[in-house]
């Protein structure tokens, strides 16, 4: 059996918490990495970081990239979106077709 | 193109001749593999940019709510009222196959499937923003996991696409040629050999015709020088 997990400041997943979803506060990338290497350990299926932490250590999000378990996500934070999430959406298409050719199509 | 560091003899060309066709039928099965594989890769990617466009709407959504209860509550009640969760998430993991490659589904499993179960406090003491936020969360979690399934199928399908096109590659500009020319070569090869070896074997015939020319002359020389 998996488990969600969230990592983020207080604001922004603390809500997640009432859903059940594990939930770690990290106000800094440094202690997101811990709190991330800890989730990956453990069996967590899914965990979702918000962008504000995210930006700033996407080396250690890239080792998860090509594993099958954990998925890490990015969700945005209390702040709004980054736009690194479809950042990352778009990096995955130029890295599998060479160029990015899924971003001007619009109104999906 | 450079040729193979390999003996130019009949045995070898056999053998080449051999890989040559493995190579090229794995050249066209790993391109139809590529094509196919793009094609659900596309689908998906377009999934995930829809998905994640949705998600980071409706999360806007409840953080704008939570922002509303948190203006109206203290943020210790808040706490308080959150931290300890009646409800618990857990995931069933499975596998579908994609192409060969194994993307995950995810199926979420709650403890308490009564939807008024979300809220893990009383409501003596929390304000009605509040409910408005964990239940906008709670229906934005669904998508999340969506968007989750569909992110990590393209990140891996992308891995895998990656590695199929680098072979089919490797295969078409480097292997094949390579082949056809060190094939060509030792062709090449063989023939000059039986040329050459032609071409001797005339020149050992003409020497011994010459040969038998002159003993005969020899002969005849020796019958007149007699009579």
């Amino acid at each position: 059996m998996y488990k969600i997990g969230a990592i983020g400041d207080r604001d922004s997943v603390l809500g997640f918490s009432a859903l059940g979803v594990e939930v770690a506060f990290a106000d800094t990338s440094s202690e997101a990495i811990q709190e991330l290497r800890r989730f990956a350990r453990d069996q967590y299926a899914v965990i979702y970081i918000t962008e504000q932490l995210a930006q700033y250590m996407q080396e250690e999000i890239a080792v998860y990239k090509d594993r099958l378990t954990p998925a890490v996500i990015l969700i945005p934070g209390k702040s709004g979106s980054l736009g690194i999430g479809l950042d990352a959406v778009r990096k995955s298409v130029e890295r599998a077709v060479g160029a990015d050719i899924i971003s001007p199509v619009d109104g999906n | 193109m450079a040729v193979m560091n390999v003996n130019p003899t009949r045995m070898e060309l056999t053998r080449l001749k051999t890989r040559l066709k493995t190579a090229t039928r794995g050249h066209k099965l790993l391109k139809d593999k590529l094509d196919e594989m793009m094609k659900q890769f596309l689908d998906i990617v377009r999934e995930n940019r829809a998905l994640r466009i949705r998600v980071e709407q409706a999360l806007t959504e409840a953080y704008r709510r939570f922002t509303v209860a948190t203006a109206v509550m203290s943020p210790e009640m808040l706490e308080q009222a959150l931290l300890y969760p009646k409800q618990a998430v857990s995931l069933e993991m499975t596998f579908t196959n994609v192409m060969s490659v194994d993307v995950p589904k995810y199926t979420i499993q709650l403890k308490n499937d009564e939807p008024s179960e979300i809220f893990p406090y009383g409501f003596a003491t929390t304000s009605g923003e509040l409910d408005a936020a964990v239940s906008e969360l709670n229906g934005a979690l669904e998508l999340m996991l969506r968007l989750a399934e569909a992110e990590k199928s393209a990140q891996l399908l992308a891995f895998e696409i990656e590695k199929t096109r680098r072979r089919v590659n490797a295969l078409e500009y480097v292997m094949i040629p390579q082949m056809q020319e060190t094939i060509r070569y030792i062709i090449m090869k063989l023939d000059e050999n039986e040329r050459g070896n032609l071409s001797r074997l005339m020149k050992v015939k003409d020497m011994m015709l010459e040969e038998q020319m002159e003993k005969a002359h020899a002969r005849a020389e020796a019958l007149r020088a007699k009579s």
